[in-house]
This record gives structure tokens, C-alpha cells and sequence, in this order.
């Protein structure tokens, strides 16, 4: 992946953009003139304290808040309504009154795809990611991290160009997460060409994402911006090599969780 | 599926083997001491009653249950109707919400033969003591589940691009069908009641009108006879709305 010659590229528009924004809720500044831009193609990852903004970050990117003062920008166009990106929060949202294949024809039918074609997509994808032998099923009767194989598969099913990840997997225990991760880093391919990611995962963030913005504590700012530098593919072994312990330290730096 | 209706069956022992023990202390103690039938009938004399007069009591049921069903039917309507237009109007929340809880303190009894006097002595009058007395829990149960929708809910439906339209059909109004039908099995126990009480105030045919001519005849095993079938009926009504949150939201029966 060439990514640092696209970002390095002055004349290259971002797909996505915060520029500048602020955002203030009961009197609290919660952004603070953040400014983000996310190139075309890359996987970013959003990491920083409990409370700093990050779920605020991604809503305003997500289009379903509009910031204070700054501007959210997709494609140089202002971006103020949602429905373009698509947007995964952190629990699964599942509705119980539908089988595991009609969640993921929700967000198809919610943009007026009639039923029936919607719910042969859905199927379709549920065969193609494995999942094949749930579409039945209520949603219930399912383990966490397959409710969150399903609620990706939904939120992936809308095909838009951007995908923003809420803490996707931040509800379910470390081995199942560790098995989600290692699951969306095989069909990461498949979807969005952009990812942006709100994690509070270090590891994760590193075995995922192409470049990591570390942001301060409320208002957020960016406390560091960290290419990450790992070879593609990427396996969970990458995580014992010096590089990724290299990387590490300096994120745990960044977040005021390691020593100078 | 604990709560399923095939499994309701060994479910219902504990309460019939209840009820079959009341009945043999009943009529044993009218026997031991000698209870005249115009106090307290036993159960036998009550059945004795029921099986003789059977012709004429069930000429007389169909009309008290036409009036509670019809009434029930408008009180849904009106329950879910006032609900919707509570949940989504701030205006109609202030203006009308309070006026409809006063509603319910009005002494329905005392209204009623207002009704009468309004409507005649046809089924109208019972059909709208019926409504009064069923459609709040309706509206309240319609209010909560609309308010209950899970907001991040809302947000994903928005996300997708969702319009105000698809959000409520999709997932607001589904959502609230568990509590709906909250409502509507408590509004649904009470459209007997009124239908009776439509029916003591005025009426030459029901149930209700039936009891009034007995009490005053000393007919009083059929009077308890009226009385069991009048509460068999709303169990029956009961039943089915219960079988109706089986088949449009079985995923509000789940206990997990």
C-alpha cells in the first residue's frame, strides 16, 4: 500500500475532512478546532481517552452532528446531512423482531431498496463471509461476536465508500475481539475502501489501521499523528515484532500512559 | 419459550387445582351449615342454574360481548390513536395528555346514565362506556413504547439515510408493539366491566340486564351463574389477545 506517497501528495483532496471544527454540549468543549483529514483508500484509526470527543468526532463525519464552528467536508463538498458514509456504533443494534438476514437488509431497506431484492443481498453476503447458516435465526440466539459480524455485515452491505467503526468491538470480551480483529483484517478488502476507526485499543488500532490519530483529553486536539509502517498482509503475529512494540511505545507516550 | 401457549397448559395446573379446591370448600360449607340459595348458592346449584337457564343466558351474552368487543376495538383505536398524536406532538402532549388523565378520575358509573340519556337505550351508549373505561392504558402503553425507541437506534436508521417515515415503521413502531400489548391486556379485562355496568344503567337485553331482573327476582343462582360467565368471557378475551402478542410479536415473550 502506497499511502504515504498519496498523503504526502499536496494536491491530493481527502476523501473525508474535519476542518477546524468545535463542538460544545451543556457548556462543556468537547472538540476544540480539531482538524482531520482522512486520504482516499487508508484505514485510520482514532484512539485517546474515555471522553475525549472520539464518538463526537466520528458523528460529525458520520454527518448526523453538525459542529459548532469548522466545517465536515467528503469529497471537498460540505458534508451536512447523514447517509452517505456509512456508520457502525458501538453496540450492535440488532433488532430482535428480525432474523439475523433481515438486520442486514435494514440499512438497504432503510435507503428504499425494495424488500425482497434487499434480503438476497443480505443472504449473498452472509454466504460469502460464512455466515450463511445464521440468516435464519433470530438474532438472540446468537454468540456477541457474531452479533457484531452481523451488525458490520449491515453497516458493509450499504456499499458506500467510508466506513466509520464506533468501537465496534468494544463490548465483547478480549478473545472474542481478538478474533473479530483478525476476522476484519481478512475481509477488510471486501469493504469500504476507507475506514475510519474509534478504538481505545492500542494493539488494535496498530494491527489495523494504516495510521493512527492519537487525540488529547477534552477538547480534543491531535496529540499525534503515526503512520503505521507494518507490512500488508498483516497477522496477529505482527504484534510481537520490534517495529509494533516500537510504535506502541510511542502511542502509549502520546496518551500519558508511559513513561517519557 | 416458557410462556408459550402449548406449555400454558401444565402452566395453568397450580390455578385450576386452586380453583377446584375453592369450589369443593364452597360447597361443603353451604352444605354443612345449611346456607340458604338466596345468600350464597354452592357451586352445584350455581351450575344446576346455568345448565337450566342456558337458552336464555346465552340470548343474553352475545349482545353484552358484541358491545365489549366493539367497544375494546375503539378504545384500541382511540388508545393508539391519541398515543401517536401524544408522542409526536409536544403540543398535543401539553394540551391534551392532562385532560385525558383527568378523564380517567371521572367516576364512569356516574356518566353513564348521561350517556343513556344522550344515546338511547341501544348498544351505543354501553359500546362508549366501554371505551372510556378501556382506552387509557392504551394511550399510556402507546406513549411509553414510542418513547422507549433506543436512540442509538435511531441514530443508525439516520445513518443508513433513513427518512422520518421509515424510521417509525421500521423500528419505532415495532418497538412498541411489547408495550402496546402491555396496554391492551389490562384495557382488555376491563371492556367486560363496562359493558355490564353500560348495561345496568339502561338496556332491555345483555348480561348486565339479565342480573339487574334476577337480583330483584331472587333468581340468585342464575345471578352467580350470569357472574361466571361474564368472567369466563373476559378470560376468553384475554386468551386471545395473549394469543395475539404470540403471532405479531413473539420476540416480546422471550425471557432470557
Amino acid at each position: 500500500m502506497e499511502k504515504a506517497g498519496v498523503r504526502r501528495d499536496a494536491a491530493a483532496r481527502p476523501k473525508l475532512a474535519a476542518r477546524g471544527v468545535q463542538v460544545a454540549k451543556g457548556g462543556v468543549r468537547i472538540l476544540d478546532g480539531l482538524d482531520l483529514a482522512v486520504e482516499g483508500g487508508t484505514f485510520v484509526a482514532v484512539i485517546g481517552p474515555s471522553g475525549a470527543g472520539k464518538s463526537t468526532l466520528l458523528s460529525l463525519l458520520a454527518g448526523l452532528e453538525a459542529p459548532d464552528e469548522g466545517a465536515v467536508e467528503k469529497d471537498g463538498a460540505p458534508l451536512s446531512r447523514p447517509g452517505s458514509v456509512a456508520y457502525m456504533s458501538q453496540s450492535d443494534l440488532l433488532l430482535p423482531w428480525r432474523n439475523v438476514a433481515a438486520n442486514v437488509s435494514l440499512g438497504l431497506e432503510a435507503t428504499g431498496v425494495p424488500k425482497k431484492k434487499a434480503r438476497g443481498r443480505a443472504r449473498e453476503a452472509l454466504e460469502r463471509f460464512g455466515l450463511g447458516e445464521f440468516a435464519d435465526r433470530p438474532p438472540w440466539a446468537l454468540s456477541g461476536g457474531m452479533r457484531s459480524r452481523v451488525a458490520l455485515l449491515r453497516t458493509a452491505l450499504l456499499e458506500r465508500d467510508v466506513l466509520l467503526l464506533d468501537e465496534p468491538f468494544g463490548a465483547l470480551d478480549a478473545l472474542t475481539r481478538r478474533h473479530l480483529q483478525e476476522w476484519l483484517l481478512g475481509v477488510r478488502g471486501e469493504f469500504a475502501a476507507t475506514v475510519v476507526l474509534v478504538t481505545h485499543d492500542v494493539d488494535e488500532a496498530l494491527l489495523l489501521a494504516d495510521r493512527v490519530v492519537v487525540l488529547t483529553e477534552r477538547p480534543a486536539r491531535v496529540a499525534l499523528d503515526l503512520d503505521v509502517d507494518l507490512e500488508r498482509p498483516r497477522a496477529m503475529a505482527v504484534e510481537t515484532t520490534a517495529e509494533f512494540a516500537r510504535l506502541k511505545g510511542r502511542l502509549l507516550r502520546a496518551l500519558g500512559v508511559a513513561g517519557p | 419459550m416458557k410462556r408459550g401457549l402449548p406449555s400454558a397448559l401444565p402452566a395453568a395446573f397450580p390455578a385450576a387445582l386452586l380453583a377446584l379446591a375453592a369450589l369443593v370448600a364452597w360447597e361443603l360449607l353451604v352444605r354443612l351449615f345449611g346456607v340458604p340459595a338466596f345468600l350464597l348458592p354452592g357451586p352445584f346449584a350455581i351450575a344446576e342454574a346455568f345448565w337450566g337457564s342456558r337458552g336464555l343466558l346465552l340470548e343474553h351474552a352475545w349482545p353484552t360481548a358484541g358491545e365489549a368487543i366493539v367497544g375494546f376495538l375503539g378504545a384500541a383505536l382511540a388508545g393508539v390513536l391519541s398515543g401517536l398524536l401524544i408522542s409526536r406532538s409536544a403540543l398535543a402532549e401539553r394540551s391534551l395528555y392532562p385532560w385525558l388523565v383527568v378523564s380517567q378520575t371521572l367516576p364512569v358509573i356516574a356518566v353513564a346514565p348521561v350517556l343513556v340519556t344522550w344515546f338511547g337505550y341501544g348498544p351505543l351508549p354501553k359500546v362508549l362506556v366501554v371505551v372510556l373505561f378501556c382506552f387509557f392504558p392504551i394511550t399510556v402503553a402507546t406513549v411509553d413504547g414510542l418513547r422507549a425507541t433506543d436512540p442509538d437506534l435511531v441514530r443508525l436508521m439516520r445513518s443508513f439515510g433513513a427518512t422520518r417515515r421509515k424510521v417509525f415503521f421500521m423500528v419505532e413502531a415495532p418497538g412498541a408493539l411489547p408495550f402496546l400489548f402491555g396496554g391492551v391486556r389490562l384495557a382488555v379485562t376491563y371492556c367486560v366491566v363496562g359493558a355490564v355496568i353500560g348495561e345496568w344503567v339502561g338496556s332491555s337485553r345483555g348480561l348486565g340486564f339479565l342480573m339487574i331482573q334476577d337480583k330483584a327476582q331472587f333468581e340468585i343462582p342464575r345471578l352467580f351463574a350470569e357472574i361466571s360467565l361474564l368472567s369466563a368471557m373476559g378470560v376468553a378475551l384475554f386468551l386471545l389477545v395473549a394469543l395475539a402478542q404470540r403471532l405479531l410479536a413473539p420476540w416480546s415473550l422471550r425471557r432470557d
